[in-house]
C-alpha cells in the first residue's frame, strides 16, 4: 500500500491549516458564500438537504485497517455512527458541523487520507479496480499508476477551475470492474509487444447525458502518460462549454467537435506539454510501485475451507456468491455485502468498520478494499481461513451471500439526503432486496445488476444496469422509469427504457415481473439476465410489464 | 485604483505603458490558444478573470510559459487570495486586482499563499523541485 512520505503528508498539513483559514475567512466575511463554495467543495464539503456532508477520498479504492478504524472513530466523533461508501469510492458522512470539519481533516491525516477534490470542478478522486493487486485476470496493477495520476492531480493548478469536474478510472485488468467507460478519462493497462502501456478513453459519462467514452489513443507509453493526460484536460479546460454547466462536461466537448477533432489537438498540445516533463515523473512512478509489491503469500493446505464447503451450506452459498479468483494458490478474493436485505446500501457502522479492519488485519495482509458497486472487499485471505472470518461477519450482520445478485443494488442517497434528487432510491432498494428474499429465488435468477438513481443526474449508475430505475418527479408524485440492458464492463452499454414510468407502489411487482419474465425466457440457468435480454429484445419484458398492448402504451407516452 | 499583488504583498501599479497593441497586450479569457502571439518586445500580456471560477486563464498562461513567453504576464480581475499560488505556478508574475477585493481580502491573506513553491506536487513530478 501507498504510504505518504514527508512531502505528502506536509502537502496534506498545510492543505488543512489552509481550509481551517477558508473557514474562518467566510465566517468573518474575507470570503463571499460564492467564493468559499468552490473552496470548500474541492476540499470534500458538500451541503445537502439537511445538513453539510463531508466526501472523504478512498484512493483508488485502498484502505488500510488503522484507516478504517479512523473513519470509524469519526463516524462516531462527529457524525452518527455510520458512514456511506459511494460509488467513486469514497465515504460520505451526512452529518458533520461546518465547524467541526477542520479537526476530521486533521483526523483524516493522522492516517494518511484527505478530502480533496472529492467535490468541485476539479480532478476527482482516482479510482482502480477493486481487486486490484489481486485478481487472476491482470495485466498488471493499476494502483501505482492511479496513485501517480493522484499525486498529479493534486492541486494541480491549472486544473483546480475546470468547467465542470473531471473524472478518472484505471483498470488493469481487460475484465473492467471499474466501469471506465462510464468516465471522463478512462486509462486501460495493455500490453503490446512485451511492453506495458494504456489505452485512454474520454468522453465517457452518465447523467443526464450519457456517453459511453471513446478510445482517444490506443497505446500511450509510460514516459508519455502524464503529459497526454494533461494534454486532454488542458483542451477541454479552454474548449469546454462555460456557458451551461449541463453541457461543459468533456464527453458533451467531444460530442459537439467529434473525437478525430478532440484527438488532433490533444495531439498537438501534447506536443506543448511534453516538454515539461524530464523524466522526473518516471523516477518517481518507479518509487510508487514498490509501494504496492505482492504480500507475502504463503503455501499451505484448505482443508478447514473444504470441510466447511462440504458441510455447512450457509458458508457454502456465501463462498459460491462472494468469492473470486486470486492470483495466488489457495488464496481467494472475499467480498464482504454491504447490502444486507432492507439495509440502505453502502452504509456501515463503525462497529462494522472496525470489525472489517480488525479481519483485514488479522487474516488479509491489513487491506481493504471498497468498491463502486459499493462493497468492501478482502483482497488477499487464505481459503483455509474463510470459515473463520465467515463466522465473525455473520455475528456483525456482514456475511450476506448476495455479490452480483438481484439484491446487490447500487443506490445513490436520492431524496433521503441528497438535493438534487427528484425521487427516493434508497427505500426502492430495501424494498427490492426484502422482497426477493422473501421469494428465496435470489440465487436462482443469478447474476443480475440493479442500479437505481434518484434523479437524472445517475449516481446511481442506472444507465449501466442490466435493469435500470431512475425516479423522478411527476408533477410532485414519484415515478420510476426503468430501462434494461445496461452494462457497466468492457461491453460497456447503456440501457433502454421500457415505457412509461410506475409509481413508487408499482415499482417493486414491476422489477419482480421483469425477472419473472427472464426466468420464463431463458434457455437454461446458464444464460444470464444480459445474456438473454440480448437474445430476445425488449419485446417479452414490455409484454410483462404493460400486458399484450405493450407497443400501443409506449407509444402513447 | 487598481492593486498589484505580488509574493511580498500589495504594489500600486507600476507599468506606465497603455495595454494596446503587440507590446502589452489584453487577453480575455476566451482567448484562442491558437492565436497566442508575443515577440521579443513583448514586455506585458494581462489576462483577464471576468470571474475567480473560470479557471481558462490558468492554462492560457501556462500555454504562454511552454511557447516560451518571457515578459511580465498578469492575472487581471476576480483572482482570489486563495487562487495566489495557483497564478504564480501556472506562470503568472503577479494578480491585479480592485480596491473593494483587496479591502475585502487584505495582503496578510495573500502573503499567506506566497509560498507557492512550497508543496507543490507538480515540482516533483516534473523534476524542479
Amino acid at each position: 500500500m501507498y504510504a505518504y512520505n514527508d512531502f505528502d503528508s506536509a502537502f496534506v498539513a498545510e492543505r488543512n491549516r489552509q481550509f481551517r483559514a477558508q473557514v474562518e475567512r467566510r465566517i468573518d466575511g474575507s470570503l463571499t458564500e460564492d467564493e468559499f463554495k468552490p473552496l470548500r467543495l474541492m476540499n470534500g464539503l458538500y451541503l445537502q438537504l439537511h445538513a453539510y456532508m463531508l466526501r472523504v477520498a478512498i484512493p483508488y479504492g485502498t484502505l488500510n485497517s488503522a484507516q478504517m478504524r479512523q473513519l470509524a472513530y469519526i463516524a462516531e466523533r462527529w457524525d452518527k455512527g455510520y458512514g456511506h461508501f459511494t460509488t467513486r469510492q469514497n465515504i460520505q458522512y451526512n452529518w458533520p458541523k461546518l465547524q467541526d470539519v477542520p479537526d476530521m481533516l486533521d483526523a483524516l491525516a493522522e492516517v494518511e487520507m484527505h478530502a480533496i477534490q472529492t467535490s468541485g470542478n476539479t480532478i476527482r478522486n482516482v479510482t482502480a479496480d477493486h481487486f486490484a493487486g489481486a485478481a487472476a485476470d491482470e495485466i498488471a496493477d493499476p494502483r501505482p499508476v492511479a496513485e501517480l495520476l493522484r499525486q498529479w492531480s493534486t492541486d494541480h493548478p491549472e486544473f483546480q477551475f475546470l468547467p465542470r469536474k473531471f473524472k478518472i478510472a484505471v483498470t488493469g485488468s481487460p475484465n473492467d470492474r471499474a466501469v471506465t467507460a462510464a468516465h471522463d478519462l478512462a486509462i486501460r493497462i495493455v500490453e503490446k509487444d512485451g511492453e506495458i502501456g494504456y489505452a485512454v478513453l474520454v468522453g465517457g459519462g452518465l447523467g443526464r447525458t450519457p456517453m459511453i467514452g471513446k478510445i482517444i489513443n490506443e497505446f500511450v507509453r509510460q514516459e508519455d502518460l502524464l503529459p497526454y493526460v494533461e494534454a486532454v484536460v488542458s483542451v477541454w479546460n479552454l474548449l469546454g462549454r462555460r456557458d451551461n454547466k449541463y453541457k461543459a462536461r468533456i464527453k458533451i466537448t467531444v460530442h459537439e467537435h467529434g473525437i478525430d477533432e478532440i484527438r488532433r489537438l490533444v495531439e498537438a498540445r501534447f506536443t506543448e506539454t511534453r516538454a515539461a516533463f524530464n523524466g522526473a515523473d518516471l523516477d518517481l512512478f518507479e518509487t510508487i510501485k514498490t509501494h504496492f509489491a505482492a504480500p507475502s503469500f504463503t503455501k499451505r493446505p484448505v482443508s478447514a475451507f473444504d470441510r466447511a464447503y462440504d458441510n455447512d451450506p450457509v458458508f457454502r452459498a456465501w463462498a459460491d456468491t462472494n468469492l473470486s479468483d486470486h492470483q495466488a494458490e489457495g488464496y481467494a478474493i472475499a467480498q464482504i455485502s454491504l447490502k444486507a436485505h432492507g439495509e440502505t446500501p453502502g452504509d456501515a457502522t463503525a462497529d462494522q468498520m472496525r470489525i472489517m479492519a480488525d479481519i483485514a488485519q488479522e487474516f488479509g495482509h491489513d487491506e481493504l478494499r471498497i468498491s463502486h458497486e459499493q462493497n468492501v472487499i478482502l483482497p488477499h485471505v487464505h481459503k483455509d481461513d474463510l470459515p473463520e472470518i465467515h463466522a465473525r461477519l455473520k455475528s456483525h450482520g456482514l456475511a450476506t451471500a448476495n455479490i452480483g445478485l438481484v439484491s446487490d443494488i447500487i443506490a445513490c442517497p436520492g431524496m433521503d439526503y441528497c438535493a438534487l434528487a427528484t425521487a427516493r432510491s434508497i427505500p426502492i432498494a430495501q424494498e427490492i432486496a426484502t422482497r426477493f428474499d422473501e421469494l428465496k429465488i435470489e440465487h436462482e435468477i443469478g447474476d443480475l445488476k440493479i442500479k437505481i438513481s434518484g434523479c437524472i443526474n445517475a449516481c446511481g449508475h442506472h444507465h449501466v444496469g442490466h435493469i435500470g430505475i431512475l425516479g423522478l418527479d411527476r408533477a410532485g408524485v414519484e415515478n420510476y422509469q426503468i430501462t434494461l440492458g445496461g452494462d457497466h464492463t468492457e461491453t460497456a452499454a447503456l440501457g433502454t427504457r421500457t415505457g412509461p414510468g410506475f409509481s413508487a407502489e408499482e415499482i417493486v411487482p414491476a422489477i419482480e415481473r421483469i425477472v419473472e419474465a427472464y426466468l420464463d425466457h431463458r434457455d437454461s440457468a446458464e444464460e444470464t439476465f444480459l445474456q438473454a435480454y440480448r437474445r430476445l429484445g425488449m419485446a417479452p419484458f414490455k409484454t410483462a410489464l404493460y400486458g399484450e398492448k405493450a407497443d400501443k402504451r409506449s407509444e402513447a407516452a | 485604483m487598481t492593486i498589484i499583488v505580488r509574493d511580498d504583498g500589495f504594489h500600486a501599479e507600476d507599468w506606465n505603458g497603455d495595454f494596446d497593441g503587440p507590446a502589452a497586450q489584453d487577453l480575455p479569457s476566451d482567448t484562442d490558444p491558437e492565436s497566442l502571439a508575443f515577440d521579443d518586445d513583448t514586455g506585458m500580456i494581462r489576462i483577464d478573470f471576468p470571474s475567480f471560477a473560470d479557471g481558462r486563464g490558468f492554462t492560457l498562461a501556462r500555454l504562454l510559459r511552454l511557447r516560451g513567453y518571457k515578459g511580465r504576464l498578469r492575472a487581471r480581475g476576480h483572482v482570489i487570495a486563495d487562487q495566489y499560488a495557483m497564478a504564480r505556478r501556472a506562470g503568472f508574475d503577479e494578480v491585479e486586482i480592485d480596491e473593494a477585493l483587496a479591502e475585502r481580502q487584505p495582503q496578510d491573506q495573500w502573503v499567506f499563499r506566497a509560498d507557492w513553491q512550497a508543496h507543490d506536487y507538480q515540482a516533483r513530478m516534473r523534476g524542479t523541485a
